[in-house]
């Protein structure tokens, strides 16, 4: 036993981060995930996003797709031909878990919708993930995440107050949803193991991400109150800040979280007069006079060198179009199956004899005639 | 009911500080609203989560807490007083499945020696091995260490973060996922293991482009306000979000074909309404390639584009976008997520009853095969559980 998910076969279509990030925490995980996809419409990832190597734009230069499909088996299908979608199908027959993440009903209309992929196999794991769920007025709205996560509500929790909001790196609610994502399908697995039952599952990545704001959701529903963005500082601690140190664009973040932390917190700071007010020795003192204490702070902070600490997440692995490239470890270790974060993502259609011709058994004539007729394209 | 965990039992010993009872309660909670049986122990003083405000009401109380609500239905509470009552723990141990706790209360190998099958799962800011094992750390610094703080705020004032606390959230995700990757493995074996998750790991996995840029293109990414990054070839950034006639709206001028497609309906939606913008109506859609504009020809557009979004309100270009098919959000607050249509066509609000009122819950993360994980039931109160699991427990 060397992995947690070993003898799980995975097929997953879909682009961009969402959906194939899902399949690359299965792959680390020991399921022979193969990714679907087709050279007549690229995933962006492959095709518009940078970085590219050397910035020259091709399908096997592109960094985000090797680093968000690391671990799978990549091939490639013209799903607008019946012939694809009959192998599509085929793989499907022999896999655990289905992974799409469309717009709701584009699968439905090349013939693969959930009907069709539980009639190739009954006791299949299906999940669908995209930006607004299955069903509703807004369930075909196609939306990128960074724009999504504004739409949650993070954004307008994020910057100084009486100032525009800024935006959260990247497309922040993807990763929320691709988390619950692997969850919803390790627990359809776990069910499957009990009962031998399927299940289909419905995640709107925008009902995953208001997972993360419950609080402030649930402060409005009971107070009325309209939670918005204030800086760095918090309900609770005080002082708590990023604050500047010597360097250029360099900074320290510290929190004091009670009366102790703080009598601790002022000697460490100097011992100076100033933080021996005794109305500072308060959660109600610090909190009235908190901005003339962060004055004092960094003043302290800005004489001050910072140390960064390292932890290893990043692992190097090989790829034919890239030379070399980092992928990131899940971040929990397992004493016993560990991820195996080793493999970088498939060159467009790498995995195409070894599937088609090896776990589907087509015939060297066969997969050379639907070859030529386009249909790996 | 969802069942998909049915008869899993999960033990959740609270954490001793406000970031590792956060990252617990979550990982416990989605959990038990997957189907599984969770006992949450908490210290005879309770879960220092109660203590957080807002309260219900604004009016302090161990039941009232907002976060505490938002993080503990769905489970049974008890007290414990450890290690005093360890005897207790043991006992509450060989029945379950998962321990989800921060530092090792129980370590593995005292939990391997009471129950092999135990899965056991440790949350902690840095993780239980490396330099910086054992530090303490609330969210702050755990998304500072990340990298995660520097990617926010704007480029001439110091890093911001979210102002609700969001990496015991995500530490608390990657926990039950942890937790089911185990489950998965011990099918096999048999066996538990320990699962060992930090939170400056999880917090790494919210900025990934950067990394990617950074290794294949030495680029190194900075926080850049309300615009974003890592879109251009030739360097230049695009503007994300906007002021609008009421607030902010969310969008981007991009490329490929939903970009393209987003462009070509935004000038004519401002042809529509008559709005000059001479150089936005202009732009040959069919081949505009975004990543080799220069910063000046982007700032031109968008100079167009500021103009027209402070003539319609968040409402307006809610509506707008859908209708057009186009990308684009409003930046909502709670209020406007709590009016969104979509998430009321689809069921996502669970009224649930919490000292005497009634809230609207945020509902389940997902629907499995149609049905949305429920709120069965409320946080407990203080050790409202006592009787019926340690009773059963010394029974």
């Amino acid at each position: 036993m060397t992995a947690a998910l070993e003898g799980t076969r995975v097929v997953e279509l879909g682009w961009a981060a969402a959906g194939p990030l899902v399949g690359t925490y299965l792959a680390q995980h020991g399921a022979d995930v193969i990714h679907v996809e087709s050279s007549t419409a690229l995933d962006p990832f492959r095709s518009t996003y940078p970085p590219f190597r050397d910035n020259v734009v091709g399908p096997d230069r592109a960094g985000m797709f090797a680093f968000y499909n690391a671990g799978k088996r990549g091939v490639t299908l013209d799903l607008k031909q019946p012939r694809a979608v009959e192998l599509a199908l085929r793989l499907v027959k022999t896999a655990d878990v289905v992974i799409e993440s469309f717009p709701a009903g584009t699968l439905a209309r090349r013939g693969l919708g959930q009907d069709a992929l539980r009639r190739a196999r009954a006791d299949l794991v299906i999940l669908s993930s995209c930006n607004q769920g299955q069903t509703g007025p807004h369930a075909q709205h196609p939306g990128y995440g960074s724009q999504l996560t504004a739409l949650a509500g993070f954004n307008e929790l994020l910057g100084e107050p009486g100032r525009t909001p800024v935006i959260l790196y990247g497309p922040y609610i993807d990763y929320i949803a691709v988390g619950y994502g692997v969850i919803a399908i390790l627990a359809a697995l776990e069910r499957h193991r009990r009962t031998g039952e399927g299940c289909v599952i419905d995640l709107s990545q925008y009902e995953a991400g208001l997972q993360f704001l419950a609080p402030a959701l649930l402060e409005h529903a009971a107070n009325g109150t309209v939670p918005t963005r204030d800086a760095d500082h918090d309900r609770v601690a005080v002082p708590h800040g990023v604050y500047p140190t010597r360097g250029d664009d360099r900074w320290v973040a510290l929190s004091v979280w009670s009366d102790d932390e703080w009598s601790r917190f002022r000697v460490a700071l100097g011992d100076d007069d100033w933080s021996r007010d005794a109305e500072l020795a308060t959660t109600a003192g610090r909190r009235e006079r908190e901005a003339e204490l962060d004055d004092h702070i960094a003043a302290w902070t800005r004489t001050r060198t910072r140390e960064l600490a390292h932890r290893g997440v990043w692992r190097r692995a090989a790829h034919a179009g890239l030379g070399e490239v980092g992928l990131m470890a899940p971040p929990f270790g397992l004493s016993e199956t560990p991820a195996r974060p080793d493999r970088a993502g498939p060159t467009l259609g790498e995995h195409n004899e070894a599937v088609f011709k090896g776990l589907l058994g087509l015939s060297a004539d066969e997969y050379a005639s639907l070859a030529a007729d386009g249909v790996f394209a | 009911m969802i069942d998909l965990l049915d008869g899993l039992r999960v033990i959740e010993i609270a954490g001793d500080d406000i970031w590792g009872a956060t990252a617990v309660a979550h990982a416990a909670r989605i959990l038990a609203d997957l189907g599984a049986n969770v006992i949450k122990v908490e210290p005879p003083a309770g879960d220092p989560v109660r203590a957080v405000p807002p309260f219900l009401h604004d009016q302090a109380g161990p039941d009232r807490g907002l976060l505490w609500i938002a993080l503990n239905a769905n489970k049974r509470g008890v007290r414990l007083d450890l290690p005093r009552e360890r005897d207790r723990l043991r006992t509450l141990l060989s029945s379950a499945d998962v321990l989800v706790q921060t530092r090792e209360v129980v370590d593995a190998a005292t939990a391997a020696s009471w129950s092999p099958s135990l899965v056991v799962v440790n949350v902690t800011p840095y993780g239980l091995s490396g330099p910086l094992a054992g530090v303490p750390a609330s969210d702050l610094e755990v998304t500072a260490s990340s990298g995660a703080l520097a990617l926010a705020g704007e480029p001439d004032r110091a890093p911001v973060r979210t102002t609700l606390p969001q990496s015991p959230f995500w530490s608390g995700m990657y926990a039950a996922m942890g937790a089911l990757f185990a489950l998965a493995a011990r099918a096999a074996t048999r066996r538990g293991q320990q699962v060992d998750v930090s939170g400056q790991a999880s917090m790494v996995t919210v900025h990934p482009p950067a990394c990617v840029h950074w290794d294949v293109a030495k680029e190194e990414h900075r926080r850049l306000g309300a615009f974003l990054i890592g879109r251009s070839r030739v360097g230049a950034r695009f503007r994300n979000i906007w002021e609008c006639a009421d607030g902010h709206v969310s969008f981007a001028i991009q490329g490929g074909p939903i970009g393209r497609h987003t462009g070509r309906m935004l000038a004519s939606w401002m042809n529509e309404r008559r709005f000059t913008a001479p150089r936005f109506t202009a732009v040959e859609w069919d081949t505009f390639d975004n990543r080799t504009l220069t910063q000046e020809q982007v700032d031109a557009l968008e100079r167009e584009v500021a103009a027209f979004f402070r003539t319609i309100t968040k409402r307006e270009f809610f509506a707008g976008v859908i209708e057009r098919n186009m990308l684009g959000y409003p930046v909502a607050d709670a209020s406007d997520v709590y009016a969104d249509e979509q998430l009321r066509a689809r069921e996502f609000w669970q009224d649930t009853p919490i000292d005497g009122i009634t809230l609207p819950f945020p509902g389940g993360f997902a629907l499995f095969d149609g049905e949305r994980p429920r709120i069965r039931r409320g946080p407990p109160r203080l050790g409202e559980h006592d009787a019926e699991v340690l009773g059963a427990v010394t029974a």
